[in-house]
Formats: C-alpha cells, sequence, structure tokens
C-alpha cells in the first residue's frame, strides 16, 4: 500500500480541509472555580486544559525569584488516554519538559512579568487528546487561562503549526499530517505587532521555502488569534450580564 | 463549512487501535460542469456538449466508472474518444490502493485538457457523504457512495437543465451494484455493453479487458497449472522460510527455465532454477514470486540447450514431449542448482508488450496468439476480429489474467504500431520495449526555452569569464550537431602550458525544477539509433543555443589548467565563461592538421600541444593500470534518400580521439574530485566496481588454451598481461582476448558520494570520477554542472541537490535509463544490420569463435562487427554426434573440437522464415563436417563456390 497522499490534486487534505484551512477551534474560559484562570481548548481532535495560579510568592526556594520581574513556572503533560495507544506518561520525561521550556520561553515573552517583581506564575497544561499541534493548542488555551486570570499580557499569544508539502504550506497540521515525514514548523505570534514568541522546527527544510511557510503559519495565528478575542470577549458578555443581575 | 466527524478504527500488527480522525464536509465542491451556472467554478472541465455517439444513450451525458472498470478497462478510459468522465475520489482511493501503474495512467488522463476528466470530491461534499451502516462491508459503503453520488450528479444536472437533456451514466461490471442502481433510478450499463453500443469504433471492443467470467469460455476444462496460494498463506510461509520471495527472469533462450532471484539479504540461496511449465506454474518475467525449493536430490544443473515456443497452434498436448527431453539431461552433481517450483505470485510486473499477431488456424476465428517481441514474454492470446488487418503489424498487447486452466495466459489487444519490418515502426518497438521515453517535447517542456533570437547579456558578461579570444576549437565524429565540448591549449609567458576544456553550459538554460528540467531528468539520456537520435532535451538547445559551434559566441563552463611540459598540473581553475569556437573539426581533420608539417596556425599549434600532453598523460594513466578494452563496433552508411544502410564500417579510432578522450577524463576527474571535496554527502560521482574474481574464468580458460596466462589480481595486472598476450600469425588474438575482456566487466554506475563509500573506478583506474564533459546528452553532468557552479559560487544551489536521497533515487533512474538506452541501441544495431545484409543476400566470411556452447558456437565477424550462433542440432535433421567440455571449453563435432577464437568460415544470411525474429543465420563453411557444414539447403549453392575458390 502506497502512503497516504497528504494533498490530492484538487488542493483537498486527508480530512477535507484546503491548504490554507485551520481546524475548527472551540474554547471556553473559567472552567475551574479554585484556579485563578483555566481555559479548556479544542483544535479539531486536539483537546488541551490550561490552569494558571499566580502572581503569588515564590514557592520553594527563595534563590528562584528574581528581584525585577515575574518567574513564569510551565508544566505540560498529556494524559494516559491521549493518544491511540495507551501509554504511561510520567512526568519530566525529555519530551515534556522540553515542551514546558518552549511553554515558558513563549510566555516569558508575552506576560508582563516586570509588573511583579519577586512572585511566580505557574501556568499548568495537560493535553487531553493529542492529534497533531500540541503545542499550539497548550500555547492558545493557556493564553486564554492568563487571560482569565487577568494578568497582563502585551497582546494575545497565538500559536500554530504549518507544514510543506508537494511545495505547498499547508497550515495547521493533523497527526496523520505530522507524522507523515514532512517538515513541521510550530509557530508562537504576537499578532498586533507581528512579533514572533517562538519558532520551532525539527526537520530539514531548505532555506528559499521557509519564508513562505513561516508565512503561511503566520497567516494561520492571525486567524486564531480572532477566534481567541471572540471567545473572550462571548465570556466577558456573559460574565456581565451575571453581575448586571 | 459544515463539519462533522468520522470514527475509523484501525488494526495495525497485534494491537487493536482505534484511530479517530476528522472529516469535514464541504458546500464549496463543484460539479464541474459547463452547464451549471450555480457553482462557482472557475474553469469546468466537463462540456455541456457532451457526445460520446452511442446506439444505448442518444443524448449527451457523463459518464461515471466504478473502481473495477477503472482497475480493468484503462486502456477503454485512455482512449481520445472517451471523454467527459467523472472520477469519483473514492474510485480514484481505491485505485491508487490496488494498482499504482494505473493510478499513474488514470492521473495522467485527468491532467490531459481534451478528456474533460473531472475528479469529483465526493467523499468531502455535503451531500454526497454516506457513513458506513452496521453490517456494511467497506466495499458496499464505497459502492453504495459511488451510487449516490452519480445520484447526486443525475439530480443536480436535472435541476441545472430544467429536466433537460443532460445525463449521467453509471458504468460498473458488478452485478449487483447495476442491480441496485437500476433501482435507485440511474441509469447504468456494464462497461462491454455501452463500449459495444458506440458507433463507428470497432476496435475500441479490442481493448476491453476480459472479465473473469468470459475466460471460461475461452479455455478449456483441463486444470494445467496447480492453483497459487492465497497471499496470507504465501506471506506466512515465507516468515518461517518455507517459502523464498523472489523476482522471476524467464531464460531468454528456453522458455520452459527460468530463474528466481532472491534478494533478501542473508540468504544463502540467492538463485533458484526453475523448469518445466507446472514448476514455473504461470510466472511472467520480472514478477516477483514465492518459490518452494526442492529437496536437494531434486536438484538439476541449468541445461544449455536452447529451446524456443514455436508450436504451430494452443495445442497442449506436444508439451510433454519437450519437458522430457529437458529432463532428460545428464546431471553432473557439480553444478547442481537450487531448484524448485512457483507456488504463488506476489506482484505482477505485466506492462503492455510489443509484438505480432499468429492468426488462429481457423479462418473465421476471433481469438488468436500473440507473440512478443520479447522471447522471455509468453504468448498471449487475445480476441480480436480485426485479425486480418493486424496480421503483419506490429502490435501492443496487455495481459488482463492466466486462469489455471489455459496454457497461455490471456490479453486484449492495445495499440497497432504499424507493419513489421517498416523502419519506423522497428524503431518504435524497440524504444517501447526499452522504455526510451521518445514522445515529442510538450508544450510544457518548450515554454521553457529560451527565446529567440537569443544573445548573449550585459549581465552574462558581467559574470562571467570572457575567452573569446583564445583560440578553441571543438572535436567530434562526422555529421555532430550537439557538440558540447572545446579544447584549446596555449603557451604563457612563464613558460607553462595552458589548458582548458570548455564544455556547453547547458544548465544555464535548464533551471531546476521546471518542467523542461523534469523531462530531461526522466529521459536521462540523449539515446543514439541508427540514423535516429533521440534528444534529451529539446533540439534548439542540443543543436543550436548550447551547441559549441564553430564562430559564434557561446556560454560554456570552462576548466582551465596550467601545466608544465610534462603535464603535471600545476594549479586547476573552474569558471563560467563566454568562448567564440575558432573551428569545429572532425577527428579526421584534427588528425590532418596535427600531420601536416606545413600547417602553422593557432589552432593546428593548439592541437600539437594538445596531443603531445595527451600521449604523457595517456601513458601515465595506463602506467597506473587503466585499462583498454575493446568492442566491435561498427557504423553504418545510410542512403541519404531511402535512409537504408548501404554499408558497414568498423569504427577507426585516431590519435585524436584519444586525445579528445585524455582530456575529458582530465575534466572528469579533477571536476570529480573539487564537487566531492565541496559536497561530501551529496556529489553525485560515477564508479566502476571491481568484477567478483568468478567473472574472469572464462578469459583465464581461454587464454590458457594458447598458452598464455593473464593474472586478474588487479587492473594493473590485467593490462599487462593483456598487452603481452600476443600470439604469433594471429593479430587478431588480442582484440579478441580484449573483447572478452569486455565482457567480464561490471556495469560502471552513477551514485550519490553520501549513500555509498566505494568510489573506485576500475576501467579507468581512478580514485574518483564523474561525468562532466557532456551535458547536453546526459542530465549526470547537468547535476555535476549545478554542484560545481555553487562550489565555486556561480549559482544558487536549491533544496533537491543537496538532499542525498532524492539524488540517489535520481542516480537510479539516470542508471536505469542509461542501461536501457545502450540495449536500444545494440538493438538498433541488430536491426540494421539485418537490413543491410537483406539487401546483400549471402555473404561468405571469415570469423573467430567467441564462446562454445554445448549445442552451439558462437561467432564473431570481425568485418561487420556482427556477433552469431552456429547450431549444431537441427529439429529435421539428426543431430550430429557432440561433446561438449566446460573445462576447455570445447566442443566436438563429429571428429573436428572447435576451441575459443578458432578461425572459421561461414555464410551470412537472413532468416525471414520468422518474420517477429528475423535473424542473421550463419552456416559454416570451414571446417568442413559433413552433415553440419552447411546446414541450409538453400544457400547449399552459393556456399560450395567460394568453398572452391579457397
Amino acid at each position: 500500500m502506497a502512503g497516504l497522499e497528504l494533498l490530492s490534486d484538487q488542493g483537498y487534505r486527508l480530512d477535507g480541509r484546503k491548504a490554507s484551512e485551520l481546524r475548527k477551534v472551540q474554547a471556553r474560559t473559567s472552567v475551574f472555580a479554585q484556579a485563578d484562570g483555566s481555559a479548556y481548548l479544542e483544535q479539531g481532535n486536539t483537546k488541551a486544559l490550561a490552569v494558571v495560579y499566580g502572581p503569588h510568592e515564590t514557592r520553594g526556594s527563595r534563590s528562584k525569584s528574581l528581584h525585577d520581574r515575574a518567574v513564569i513556572n510551565c508544566q505540560y503533560s498529556m494524559a494516559t488516554f491521549s493518544t491511540a495507544e495507551r501509554k504511561r506518561r510520567p512526568h519530566g520525561d525529555r519530551k515534556s519538559s522540553e515542551m514546558s521550556l518552549h511553554l515558558k520561553q513563549t510566555f516569558e515573552a508575552a506576560v508582563l512579568t516586570e509588573l511583579y517583581p519577586r512572585s511566580q506564575i505557574d501556568i499548568y497544561v495537560k493535553i487531553l487528546q493529542a492529534d497533531g499541534g500540541n503545542y499550539s493548542a497548550c500555547v492558545n488555551a493557556a493564553t486564554l487561562a492568563l487571560v482569565d486570570a487577568g494578568i497582563p499580557m502585551r497582546d494575545y499569544v497565538c500559536a500554530c503549526t504549518a507544514g510543506f508539502v508537494e511545495d505547498t504550506p499547508l497550515a495547521d497540521l493533523c497527526h496523520a499530517e505530522e507524522s507523515g515525514g514532512g517538515t513541521s514548523l510550530a509557530l508562537a505570534l504576537l499578532p498586533r505587532s507581528g512579533n514572533i514568541a517562538l519558532l520551532q522546527m525539527d526537520a530539514r527544510l531548505h532555506q528559499d521555502h521557509l519564508d513562505a511557510l513561516i508565512e503561511a503559519a503566520m497567516t494561520a495565528c492571525k486567524g486564531l488569534s480572532k477566534v481567541l478575542d471572540g471567545v473572550v470577549r462571548q465570556h466577558l458578555e456573559e460574565v456581565s450580564v451575571l453581575i448586571r443581575d | 463549512m459544515l463539519k462533522s466527524k468520522t470514527f475509523v478504527k484501525k488494526t495495525r500488527s497485534g494491537g487493536v487501535l482505534k484511530i479517530v480522525r476528522e472529516h469535514y464536509l464541504r458546500d464549496d465542491i463543484w460539479c464541474g460542469s459547463e452547464v451549471c451556472k450555480e457553482c462557482k467554478d472557475e474553469a469546468p472541465v466537463l462540456q455541456e456538449h457532451a457526445c460520446i455517439e452511442s446506439n444505448l444513450c442518444s443524448y449527451p451525458h457523463y459518464l461515471i466508472p466504478d473502481t473495477n472498470v477503472v482497475l480493468h478497462q484503462i486502456d477503454i478510459l485512455e482512449d481520445p474518444l472517451i471523454r467527459n468522465v467523472i472520477i469519483l475520489q473514492i474510485v480514484l482511493q481505491e485505485v491508487r490502493h490496488r494498482s499504482a501503474p494505473v493510478y499513474k495512467r488514470i492521473k495522467d488522463a485527468i491532467h490531459e485538457k481534451e478528456k474533460h476528466f473531472y475528479t469529483f470530491t465526493n467523499e468531502h461534499h455535503r451531500e454526497t457523504f454516506i457513513e458506513r451502516e452496521q453490517g456494511e462491508s467497506a466495499n458496499d459503503r464505497n459502492d453504495r457512495a459511488i451510487r449516490v453520488a452519480a445520484k447526486w450528479y443525475t439530480d443536480h444536472l436535472a435541476k441545472k437543465t430544467n429536466g433537460g437533456s443532460l445525463k449521467v451514466v453509471l458504468l460498473t461490471d458488478d452485478r449487483s451494484n447495476k442491480e441496485k442502481a437500476e433501482q435507485y433510478g440511474l441509469i447504468v450499463y456494464r462497461c462491454e455493453e455501452y463500449i459495444k453500443s458506440l458507433i463507428g469504433n470497432p476496435e475500441l471492443m479490442d481493448r476491453l479487458a476480459l472479465k473473469p467470467d468470459d475466460q471460461n469460455e475461452i479455455t478449456g476444462s483441463k486444470l494445467l497449472f496447480p492453483e497459487h496460494l492465497p497471499l496470507s498463506r504465501i506471506q506466512s510461509g515465507i516468515k518461517n522460510g518455507m517459502f523464498l520471495q523472489g523476482t522471476f527472469h524467464a531464460n531468454r533462450d528456453n522458455y520452459l527455465e527460468g530463474k528466481v532471484f532472491i534478494n533478501r539479504e542473508g540468504e544463502e540461496i540467492n538463485e533458484v532454477l526453475l523448469q518445466g511449465l507446472q514448476n514455473l506454474n504461470r510466472a511472467v518475467h520480472q514478477d516477483v514470486v514465492a518459490v518452494e525449493l526442492f529437496p536437494k536430490e531434486h536438484w538439476v544443473a541449468p541445461s544449455s540447450v536452447v529451446l524456443q515456443d514455436d508450436s504451430p497452434n494452443d495445442e497442449d498436448a506436444e508439451e510433454d514431449e519437450t519437458e522430457n527431453k529437458l529432463k532428460g539431461e545428464p546431471s553432473d552433481s557439480s553444478v547442481l542448482q537450487p531448484t524448485g517450483r512457483v507456488v504463488g505470485i506476489i506482484k505482477r510486473n505485466w506492462r503492455p508488450f510489443c509484438g505480432m499477431l499468429s492468426q488462429s488456424m481457423i479462418k473465421e476465428a476471433t481469438r488468436h496468439l500473440f507473440t512478443p517481441a520479447d522471447r522471455r514474454i509468453p504468448r498471449i492470446r487475445i480476441e480480436t476480429r480485426q485479425a486480418a488487418n493486424l496480421v503483419g503489424q506490429r502490435i501492443m498487447v496487455a495481459i488482463d489474467g492466466w486462469p489455471k486452466n489455459s496454457r497461455y495466459p490471456n490479453g486484449h489487444f492495445v495499440k497497432n504500431l504499424g507493419s513489421a519490418g517498416d523502419k519506423e515502426t522497428e524503431t518504435e518497438v524497440l524504444l517501447l520495449e526499452h522504455d526510451v521515453p521518445h514522445q515529442p517535447f510538450s508544450q510544457a517542456v518548450l515554454s521553457f526555452l529560451p527565446k529567440m533570437p537569443w544573445s548573449i547579456t550585459e549581465e552574462d558578461l558581467k559574470v562571467r569569464a570572457d575567452l573569446r579570444h583564445l583560440c578553441v576549437c571543438s572535436v567530434d565524429p562526422p555529421g555532430c550537431t550537439d557538440i558540447d565540448d572545446t579544447l584549446h591549449c596555449r603557451e604563457l609567458e612563464n613558460g607553462n602550458l595552458e589548458v582548458g576544456v570548455h564544455i556547453a553550459d547547458v544548465s544555464h538554460f535548464i533551471r531546476p525544477g521546471n518542467a523542461l528540467d523534469q523531462e530531461a531528468a526522466s529521459r536521462g539520456t540523449t539515446v543514439y539509433l541508427c540514423g535516429k537520435r533521440i534528444d534529451m532535451v529539446p533540439e534548439l538547445l542540443s543543436s543550436n543555443l548550447c551547441s559549441l559551434r564553430s564562430n559564434v559566441e557561446r556560454l560554456a563552463f570552462s576548466c582551465i589548467w596550467e601545466m608544465n611540459h610534462n603535464a603535471e598540473i600545476l594549479k586547476a581553475h573552474f569558471t563560467k565563461s563566454i568562448i567564440n569556437s575558432k573551428a569545429s573539426l572532425t577527428y579526421a581533420e584534427a588528425q590532418m592538421r596535427i600531420d601536416d608539417s606545413t600547417m602553422k596556425d593557432d589552432i593546428t599549434k593548439s592541437l600539437r600541444g594538445l596531443n603531445r600532453l595527451a600521449k604523457i598523460l595517456k601513458g601515465r594513466r595506463i602506467a597506473k593500470g587503466a585499462l583498454t578494452l575493446s568492442s566491435p563496433e561498427v557504423r553504418f552508411h545510410i542512403d541519404s534518400e531511402t535512409h537504408d544502410p548501404i554499408d558497414l564500417q568498423s569504427k577507426e579510432l585516431k590519435e585524436t580521439n584519444s586525445m579528445v578522450e585524455e582530456f575529458m577524463l582530465l575534466a572528469n576527474i579533477s571536476v570529480a574530485q573539487k564537487i566531492y571535496d565541496e559536497f561530501s554527502e551529496c556529489a553525485l560521482l560515477r564508479k566502476h566496481p571491481s568484477p567478483p574474481p568468478s567473472n574472469y574464468d572464462i578469459l583465464i580458460k581461454a587464454a590458457k588454451s594458447r598458452d598464455l596466462n593473464i593474472h586478474t589480481d588487479s587492473a594493473k595486472a590485467l593490462a599487462d598481461s593483456l598487452n603481452n598476450a600476443t600470439v604469433e600469425n594471429f593479430p587478431y588474438f588480442n582484440t579478441l582476448l580484449r573483447i572478452l575482456a569486455t565482457r567480464c566487466m561490471m556495469q560502471a554506475v552513477y551514485f550519490c558520494s553520501g549513500m555509498d563509500s566505494d568510489f573506485h573506478h576500475y576501467g579507468l583506474a581512478s580514485p574518483i570520477y564523474t561525468h562532466f564533459t557532456s551535458p547536453i546528452r546526459r542530465y549526470a553532468d547537468i547535476i555535476v554542472h549545478r554542484l560545481l557552479a555553487v562550489a565555486i559560487n556561480a549559482d544558487s544551489t536549491y533544496p533537491d541537490l543537496m538532499d542525498k536521497h532524492k539524488q540517489s533515487a535520481l542516480c537510479n533512474n539516470l542508471n536505469y535509463r542509461h542501461k536501457m538506452a545502450q540495449y536500444a541501441q545494440r538493438a538498433s544495431v541488430a536491426f540494421h544490420t539485418q537490413l543491410f545484409f537483406k539487401n546483400k543476400g549471402i555473404i561468405n566470411e571469415e570469423g573467430f569463435i567467441l564462446f562454445v556452447r554445448k549445442n552451439a558456437i558462437i561467432i564473431l565477424i570481425p568485418k561487420f562487427g556482427l556477433e552469431g550462433a552456429v547450431f549444431f542440432d537441427n529439429k529435421d535433421k539428426p543431430s550430429p554426434h557432440l561433446s561438449f567440455d566446460s573445462e576447455g571449453p570445447t566442443l566436438k563435432v563429429e571428429e573436428h573440437t572447435f576451441r575459443m577464437f578458432d578461425e572459421v568460415k561461414v555464410t551470412i544470411s537472413l532468416d525471414a522464415s520468422n518474420i517477429q525474429h528475423q535473424r542473421i543465420r550463419m552456416a559454416l563453411i570451414e571446417p568442413v563436417i559433413p552433415g553440419v557444414s552447411v546446414p541450409v539447403p538453400e544457400s547449399e549453392p552459393e556456399a560450395k563456390k567460394p568453398k572452391l575458390d579457397c
């Protein structure tokens, strides 16, 4: 049997999307009452839960705290049932610590940490179902949770992946596309300024194609930011109705 | 945009996985018809007046074939008559899973604009997507999806044309599917029914592939072959070592014998011999098969007899007789080979075959046997009503299947190529049989050619070295229009010599990745046939813009060395340049200039300098162990009007040939080193592996028969011993030995440096080698040009150039094309030789025995470079007493013993009794052996007279 045809001649992908189309994004904020901020986000079949605590005093050793800004502490994990094969995932394995680090870097670029010296902000994200683009789902969910917690940020952080098949950049890869062996680029963007918070790519790609790929990922991120903005505004509306009562 | 999800469960090795995939349904998928105004398709594919004239459907209609129709009747769908076809996505997907070649062909048909084939993405259309029901098999669901899509089209088009005339017709050969579709209110026909109804196209009928249930009628009920095992059992058998998997190669000379090459590593046995129809069990050349080994006591030696399947008709009875003949072979236990039988076919590798029809004895019969041109392919039974027209024509036939109760596979007619013996047709056949792409270049390819009039621009001048002042000239064979190399040599002020090799800068015109480049990459090489050239790049480039003709300014890639008078390189330098060749010489002209001491002009001086250096270089190369091999090459003098060969001439080698060759080698080696230094992972190089010692057995034996020793430990030893091997009064002996040595060699191949560690070029005794000097006719050179251009910062790189896997794939294609081009060239020479002898009648010639076989001797006629066999066993006559000694090897016929290299006299004539395989027949005149020496009765009178003369 031949491998999967990721992009048909008619321009449709495996799941029926066109090259630049995103998967369906659905999100809710304030899903937990105990946490300072929380959000649940679905990007197609990828489902992520994000919880934010803080800013609060630095826990553990004092030496970690910074005198001029807040420390951002991120923890990424995947549920045992998140992938097709059930697998126990201990905390702190290489993959999740790397992902945690990436998340931390992303949000250090977006959160106005200098407002809270000597304090700490905790972001916990969990992937409930993994279907490609785990990093971007985490970033988007965490952004909503941060907004929900009322932590001041420069802008939304929107993340999206992009791949490259038959000289066409594909936005928002699903698992089948990601595992197809091609290039996958993850990009986190501050959409209003157009600044890139994080850019990550593992596979080889010729330099000539890089611009097109980044462009596709940025367009996708901008599309996402509209969705996230809508979610936040809707939530605000619902809450303000409650308060008025 | 609407969205829904499907849940697909999939099992993979062992565990059961639940795989969930999203499935988006869209409402922006258009129907693709010109009629429809609602769909916002920018370029509708399907025509409004879609008429294929048919008795069944008198109204305009679109066709929707189901999967099996596409898979089996692809030859019909490819016909230009069949237009306006809707290929459903689900059909395309199923075809893709089941047959890659058919998938490729249907995709090509879809891309062809005139065919008006439209792919409808039914699986993502909101209204045509269906979910699999409880208890419904995947196939049934797909059939239903096809019906739903057809229904949607029917309704959609009816609405758009206000219940008008445009309809869709579903083609299916599945009876239950047809019934269900009829109930569903669709117009549905069986493929055969529909094709039969077409007006004015009887030959389309012949292209219909036979369906399995038709085949029963054709063949008798007697079971001839054992059943093939199902794939699952084959796989488990292979896993537990019961069966072996390999590629089947039929024996060219004996239709009852074949070999299976086991391509798994770590297997002790890599070749299994198969004998007899039962054991071959319907395997066709190139199929991937599973074989079962026989116990050791049943192992036999390959028979070296020549057997051809030329029974007059498809009678099965006489087989037993010939098979017994096979088994009667005395077997010597030392040469026993693993023997086995085919238990199943893993993958068929059928392609359309060229060949001829042998008409059935019965006049009105519609079933005939087809004899392929390739003798390794069995005869094929086809059904046709136009047999009378097809006799004497070269035709193409595809195999449909080989039922176990049929002696021959069943197939169908594909195409008529033209009458046999016709030069055009024969050339077409040999191009097709050797898979040489030879269609005219498409518009897409031509669109990337530079616009005429073309001239060198300011920009070119800026980035290129201006070498127009140099006295550059080219030396080529006469009549050469694609000149890709020129040379110069001049003395520098410091007393050293500057030597330049200037190669046409083809990579300037062929930019990576465009259609022109892709076409050139797929062709791989220019193919030179007798009197015809199949270009790799369009003629504008090959014979004009890239050809370094005299007195025009051309772009070149130059390789310039500074040498001292001992031909030692002091400095090497590569640059893109502009040159202006001062003369295009032939080898003979160049030789004349060098020899004529009165000529003192710059060109001659330059040539003399080059010639002197070349001699030094050659001497040095030979001292290092480079081989000088020989092959009998001939040139035809072709009549300018009839294009018939009128004379044959062996190729002459002049000093100037070797002069040009020497500098080309030098340039190739220099460039190879340079690109390898720069790109150790992705340099495209050429290697020539040293042959395994056993290859030389025949050479050593042959030399021993004349009391000479050939050392084959190294290339150097071989070269030296070949030089010393001479026999008094036998000047041609050394050449014969070299011809034989050539046959012992391995094939030189292209490879990517990142994928291999052995770079050595055995024949040239060079540690590294590549092809740089003929970019007009070889694609490998274009890649090397690009690599070199990047290395000297003259051009930019691109992704595929640096990808060693892609390059390795490219190398495989190039190697394949080169091999095929060589075969095609040989076949073309053979065909022209036949034409030549057809005109000449019967000729007597002297020749030498090149090989000795069990029932024949192979003779080389040096004058014509012709090789042929003299058989000693004859069907009609009792065979003479033969005894073969494989040690010598010698063959004793009655009283006379034939040894290798013996001189013999033969008559040469054209045997046209088999029009398909016309061949040169040789018959022995001298030595005289009673009952053998003149076995062809017709040639007797002519043969005897010269015999008296000598």
